[in-house]
């Protein structure tokens, strides 16, 4: 029999404590898959956040460092400027990225850090228990947010991927999901755009993925899904911002 | 390049960056705060000059957490600021004590608090040597009291930074950092740092993959992690204190000062000596760990009253009192808010402590 | 027959979203066993086996690599 799928070598065997059908288990696998695609995991450097994924060092099978909450972008600088030739991830939620650590990615993107960021959009915190998150959709309930995020009290969620591409830093930034199999190799062929971005020294490079939470957002797995097609996606639209094919023919 | 044994003039903050990198700093991640922004600028020239990396983050808690990067990877690195940007780096230094890794951070001291203003105090010695940051942790902290002693204190600070893999602090202030006084770069320029096993730098099957961490979940493992740097740091007190005393052995009274203060003291002293009041000074350069023995040959030598002069309201005056444990008087005089205390002024709280002397 | 999809049964959380992703419709969340975490796990009966035609949409989805996916030598 040939071997159509197997676990990637990059994704250590530890059983992960995620919630059934959450999506962080597919964003790891791509990850790994992408890092072993790229032969690189010897030479690979990941930076783990505060979040759900404050665990990431026990599945990913590369060196690690965990980072504290919002800082990785920093963390990943440090270890990118001292080892310019390994190849330097982060991994973060939208607590870490987009609330406390908006400073540190929106200014590792302008200062052109060769590394790969994957940040991991579910509207929600989830490791603490389903409070509003910056990118947390307005009338979607959270548990700092009763009743649904209200724009007087709240304001509006923030569109990191748009914003970053604002920047000229940026070498390749792409907003995907994995809802389905479909999205799902779409997200893979934006992930391993994104490391060839770091490999070819082209610069900062980051891809957020639309993700579900089914526990905090009250859901299970397969509902969350149809959720986030429903909802998300029109506000947070699917498609590469900086560094694709469009962007390329100008 | 300044030779082995040549003297030059230098500011302060320039010289501390030039012994950094003699040192074999090669990482180097600050933001401008007033008095010490010529070390970031230093740097930013320098470090280029050697292969090194300087970075301007975009704040004090950025550059903790690049320098817990960098650190990570095996880099001899350094900070540098100002108490309220020390302030910024807490949490980073507590996850640079816990990851246990080495690290240079230099503190020019300001006024306080807040946003206090820029001249120079000592306020910040509760800050450095009682945690600061979150945790059962202990920052070796050095407190040199002239530019030389500070450039001669750099290398023992990336040394000691790696012996412990634990973070170090030169803890300045402001005049330290801005005066310019002649130095010697007494040391060898480092040429190779102590080999890294514990850094990421690629798994690539020929060690156990590495983590740099501080979260250990379970409570057994977590206090079986706190327990070893507990052992850590009653090494560095068994080997680590470091103080001078000038004049001790038939003095009547001790000036206990650290920093710019002691050097203040040492012109207090002679006045006191020169109306017949037999004064002696002990001068920690270690904050912590905090130096015991020179107050027990103090009190051996039949010493029973200590002066303690800071510039802040009262900080080491507690480590003194510790020490001493009741066997003698402690006395104190500060003047903090960037205003220094003045020889005179010392000169009439020993008066009034042992009670003679001109008026 | 060799097995085209096979399942690490006790590493299943019963999320569901292989039987979604499924175009030939023959995962089903095995009724008559729990696994050691205490969920139904996903599975393709012998019967149906022939029916996979290893596309591995099952394991793309899979969010704790549960599956492992094959095909016949000398099959497209």
């Amino acid at each position: 029999m040939q071997v159509v799928y197997q676990r990637p070598k990059s994704l250590t065997d530890v059983p992960t404590h995620y919630c059934p059908g959450c999506t962080h288990g597919i964003i790891h696998r791509l990850v790994a898959e992408v890092i072993d695609e790229l032969g690189v995991q010897s030479k690979t450097i990941g930076v783990a956040p505060v979040g759900c994924a404050v665990l990431a060092y026990n599945y990913f099978n590369v060196d690690m460092h965990e980072a504290s909450h919002g800082r990785a972008p920093s963390v990943a600088t440090g270890i990118k400027r001292v080892l310019p030739d390994r190849v330097v991830f982060t991994y973060q939620g939208d607590g870490d990225l987009a609330s406390i650590g908006t400073a540190e990615i929106v200014h590792a993107a302008t200062r052109g850090e060769k590394i790969t960021v994957i940040f991991v959009n579910n509207a929600i915190y989830g490791m603490t228990g389903g409070q509003m998150a910056p990118t947390t959709l307005v009338g979607q309930p959270a548990t700092t947010a009763p009743g649904g995020r209200k724009v007087e009290r709240a304001g509006y969620p923030v569109r990191v991927a748009e914003m970053l591409s604002t920047l000229n830093g940026p070498a390749y930034i792409a907003r995907v999901t994995v809802t389905d199999p479909g999205n799902v190799v779409k997200a893979k062929r934006a992930i391993k755009k994104a490391f060839q971005t770091q490999l070819d020294g082209k610069g900062f490079s980051l891809v957020e993925v639309l993700s579900t939470c089914p526990t905090n957002w009250g859901m299970p797995p397969a509902e969350a899904i149809k959720w986030l097609n429903e909802n998300m996606i029109k506000y947070y639209p699917l498609g590469e911002f900086v560094g694709g094919e469009e962007a390329k023919s100008e | 390049m300044t030779a082995v044994g040549e003297m030059i003039l230098m500011k302060g903050n320039e010289a501390i960056a030039e012994a950094a990198v003699r040192a074999g700093c090669r990482f180097f991640a600050g933001y401008p705060i007033t008095p010490q922004n010529e070390i970031p600028e230093y740097m930013s020239r320098r470090l280029w000059e050697v292969g090194g990396v300087f970075i301007q983050a975009e704040s004090e808690v950025s550059a903790i957490n690049m320098l817990y990067g960098a650190s990570g990877a095996g880099a001899r690195c350094m900070t540098s600021s100002s108490s309220p940007g020390i302030s910024l780096k807490q949490e980073g230094i507590s996850y640079i004590a816990g990851a246990e890794l080495p690290a240079v951070i230099v503190n020019m001291t300001r006024g306080g608090p807040g946003l206090g203003g820029i001249q120079p105090s000592q306020s910040d010695y509760f800050q450095a040597t009682k945690g600061g940051g979150h945790g059962d942790y202990r920052l070796i902290v050095l407190t040199p009291a002239t530019i030389q002693e500070m450039v001669d204190l750099t290398q023992l600070a990336f040394d000691l930074a790696d012996k412990y893999r634990n973070p170090v602090m030169i803890l300045g202030d402001a005049v330290l950092g801005q005066a310019m006084e002649p130095v010697e770069f007494r040391n060898k320029p480092v040429e190779e740092i102590p080999p890294k096993p514990w850094a990421t730098t690629g798994w690539d099957g020929s060690r156990p993959r590495n983590i740099i961490n501080s979260l250990y979940l379970q409570p057994e493992e977590l206090e079986k992690h706190n327990l070893k740097l507990q052992a850590k740091y009653k090494e560095i007190e068994k080997n680590e204190k470091r103080w001078d005393t000038v004049n001790l052995r038939d003095a009547e009274v001790a000036l206990v000062s650290f920093g710019t203060t002691a050097r203040i003291c040492r012109s207090a002293m002679e006045k006191a000596r020169a109306e017949g009041i037999k004064a002696g000074i002990i001068r920690p350069i270690t904050a912590w760990p905090f130096p015991d023995q020179p107050f027990e040959d103090a009190l051996k030598l039949g010493i029973k009253k200590f002066l303690v002069v800071e510039m802040n309201y009262g900080q080491m005056l507690e480590d003194v009192k510790l020490a001493v444990n009741g066997r003698g008087e402690v006395a104190f005089y500060g003047r903090a808010g960037g205003m220094m205390p003045t020889p005179a002024a010392i000169l009439d709280e020993l008066r009034k402590l042992v009670g003679r002397g001109n008026r | 027959m060799a097995k085209r999809v096979v399942f690490d049964e006790d590493r299943c959380k019963g999320c569901e979203l292989c039987v979604q992703a499924c175009p030939k419709h023959i995962i089903r969340m095995a009724e008559d066993r729990i696994n050691a975490k205490g969920f139904h796990p996903a599975t393709v009966t012998d019967e149906d086996q022939e029916k996979c035609i290893s596309c591995a949409f099952c394991a793309r989805m899979c969010p704790d690599v549960v599956i492992s996916v094959y095909r016949d030598e000398g099959r497209k």
